[in-house]
């Protein structure tokens, strides 16, 4: 068991047990909260994989963006400060077998693949990852027409976004 | 001998690994000791800053500022200090006691967070990524989390609708502070701040004097400092969304904004003022520490005369500066720049009409925005027209008989 | 010493909670929480694949990033449908929002 084992596990059950607390707390703004927490644990994971551009991403859009977003949703929808009720709906039981199975047989099928084997590639070390990804998402003959696509959504989802929620 | 720092951590690493500490056992705590002390002088540099701000603030206002607690008021932090400690911890009832104890916390912490990146003299940074930029802008974002929790858990309306103010506001001046960012990490080519700094042969500020003046105005903006202290602005929402805190809590919000200036003064002389560069500064890495220091010091002072010289503006007027002005103009800069960059890259020039060229690029963008803002006056004026003023009262004609 | 199975693993239980998040809640804003945890583990798996696989070829990290894309654009339109439908109907339970239903 290495640090960098140690520290994995460590992120790994932080991020999952926030998630946990995300699908089942009755406080919707807590559930926010602990989504925050959530958002930053799979920032860290992104840190270990090297992908050091795409953890500050995850930061800026999904935490500084998307979780504000939504406790602000959250602030806006309600009549009183406080949630009352259960949160869960009827067929909570089959959703929770359902997540159940599914886990259950991804591990099992992950733990026998040649997944389990891979060791981790060393990486060079004048390889810069915030390089290559610059110089692909404007290529040409690599992914500038997806990136493109992606401002065409993101600018349709805008517009859309303004057209639903105008107080008319 | 001019390299205080290192010689210091090396003398703890040896002592360390002559207790018989493993090798990375004593690279792991000796950064962790690194980081303690990068906080601990960030957090008293605020001491230092309450008096320096009081003082700025009462001489620009022809008055003399505090000078009763110690020879020039100097002990001033030291009495708001015991002030601060000495007073109860109030949590209002039916507030979120968890949020509402944990929102101060990462509003420091996301603070403090900015000082890790920062490369304060040649050999003295406390770690070297190479997305700093983009790092420091996800760092902010966490403020405003905080801030969100801070209004929501108080339990209190008018918290409630400051948190909302204060969070539309830091949201919206993010955008063009993302895009003047990008323009140091274009000129730069890389978003590590340590590239950043050793690209300015000549300082950032010569060659984008624009993208620095709209850097330190949504800078301005993302703090909540005057122009746009709409945030906590005493005659309107009392103090927004830090209404309900009192005591300690109410000191580290107190705390997380003095050191917000100086982190954005320090920004702003990292990345168009050169950092620490300066005579000297590569072989006595302790005179890079001093012109950092001053270089920081001119950033916070011009920051606090702004502050001091402006009246506050509307959420209405705000919101529409950021939007209608800021951001298109933003966005005209960081284009120009990139094409008159690759271009004058392709044409090889030299550096110094590589200088002139973009600075004369810079002129002509003000010039243009300055023609552009006289011809939609005559709109506004003709508006005004219309309504000739009319005096309410007045006074009876004098009767025939 | 991490194998490429633990990432995978991590996400597929990250995916999970998301799943159940999604089928079991009332509220329409914690449906779209669940649905962000499920888009996070798929961008942890896409970023270890790149990681563990072919370094050079970064088509793992672009297509992590056209997600983020993408999850962003999906919360701004949804959450503006939930904040228009609180408007109407001044509930946002999502089994409460059946008015089309036979």
């Amino acid at each position: 068991m290495s640090g960098f084992d140690i520290i994995f596990l460590g992120i790994a059950a932080v991020t999952l047990a926030a998630a946990f607390m995300v699908v089942t707390t009755h406080n919707l703004v807590h559930g926010a909260l602990w989504l925050v927490l959530t958002l930053f644990g799979v920032a860290a994971t992104f840190v270990l994989l090297n992908a050091a551009f795409l953890a500050v991403v995850q930061v800026v859009v999904y935490i500084g963006a998307i979780a504000i977003l939504m406790i602000f949703a959250i602030m806006l929808t309600r009549k009183v400060m406080k949630d009352s009720g259960p949160q869960t709906n009827a067929n909570w039981v089959v959703a929770a077998l359902l997540g159940a199975v599914l886990f259950v047989g991804l591990a099992y099928l992950l733990g026998n693949s040649s997944a389990a084997t891979m060791a981790l590639p060393e990486m060079a070390a004048n390889m810069d990852p915030v390089v290559q990804l610059g110089e692909v998402l404007v290529s040409p003959n690599a992914y500038v027409l997806p990136f493109e696509l992606a401002s065409v959504l993101l600018l349709a989802a805008l517009i859309g976004s303004i057209a639903v929620a105008w107080k008319k | 001998m001019g390299d205080p720092i290192n010689l210091i951590s090396q003398w703890f690493n040896n002592l360390l690994l002559g207790w018989g500490l493993g090798e990375r056992l004593v690279a792991v705590l000796s950064l962790f000791v690194g980081a303690a002390i990068l906080v601990t002088a960030s957090l008293l540099t605020v001491v230092a800053l309450i008096w320096i701000e009081r003082k700025i603030a009462g001489r620009l206002q022809d008055r003399i500022g505090p000078n009763r607690a110690g020879p020039f008021g100097l002990f001033q932090p030291f009495a708001d200090m015991i002030k601060i400690f000495t007073k109860e911890i109030t949590t209002p009832d039916g507030a979120d006691k968890v949020a509402f104890n944990i929102a101060p916390v990462l509003a420091i912490a996301s603070v403090l967070l900015i000082w890790a990146v920062i490369p304060m003299a040649a050999t003295i940074v406390g770690t070297d990524i190479n997305v700093g930029v983009l790092y420091i802008v996800a760092v902010g974002s966490f403020g405003i989390v905080a801030i969100l929790m801070a209004g929501w858990s108080s339990n209190n309306k008018f918290a409630l609708l400051g948190a909302f103010r204060a969070v539309a506001q830091m949201v919206s001046y993010e955008v063009p502070m993302v895009l003047a960012l990008l323009v140091p990490v274009l000129l730069a080519r890389s978003m590590g701040i340590n590239e950043i700094v050793h690209a300015q042969g000549t300082w950032f500020i010569v060659i984008a004097p624009l993208t620095a003046l709209i850097f330190l105005i949504t800078s301005m903006a993302e703090v909540g400092r005057a122009p746009f202290d709409l945030i906590e602005a005493e005659s309107e929402i009392v103090a927004g969304f830090h209404i309900e805190y009192s005591g300690m809590a109410f000191g580290m919000f107190y705390v997380s904004e003095f050191l917000h200036v100086w982190t954005i003064g320090a920004l702003i002389a990292t990345l168009f003022l050169g950092g620490w560069r300066g005579p000297g500064a590569e072989t006595w890495p302790i005179l890079g520490l001093f012109y950092f220091y001053i270089k920081t010091f001119i950033g916070y002072f011009v920051i606090t005369w702004i502050r001091l010289s402006l009246p506050r503006v509307r959420i209405d007027q705000l919101l529409s500066f950021n939007w209608k002005f800021l951001t298109p103009l933003t966005l005209v800069i960081l284009i120009v720049t990139a094409i008159a960059d690759k271009l004058l890259v392709l044409a090889g020039v030299e550096r110094w009409f590589y200088v002139l060229v973009m600075l004369a690029a810079n002129i002509l963008i003000a010039w243009g925005t300055v023609l552009v803002l006289k011809a939609l006056e005559p709109k506004r004026a003709r508006a005004r027209q219309e309504f000739p003023p009319r005096p309410v009262a007045v006074a009876p004609k004098p009767s025939e008989n | 010493m991490i194998s490429l199975s633990w990432y995978l693993i991590f996400a597929a239980a990250l995916f999970s909670l998301g799943l159940y998040g999604v089928l079991s809640r009332k509220n329409a804003i914690a449906i779209l929480m669940g649905v962000e945890l499920m888009l996070n583990a798929v961008n942890i798996n896409l970023v270890a694949f790149w990681r563990y696989g072919n370094l050079a070829m970064i088509t793992g990290q672009v297509f992590a990033v056209i997600v983020f894309a993408v999850a962003a654009a999906e919360v701004a339109v949804g959450l503006a449908l939930v904040i228009s439908l609180y408007r109407r109907r001044s509930s946002v339970v999502a089994d409460e929002i059946n008015l089309m239903k036979w």
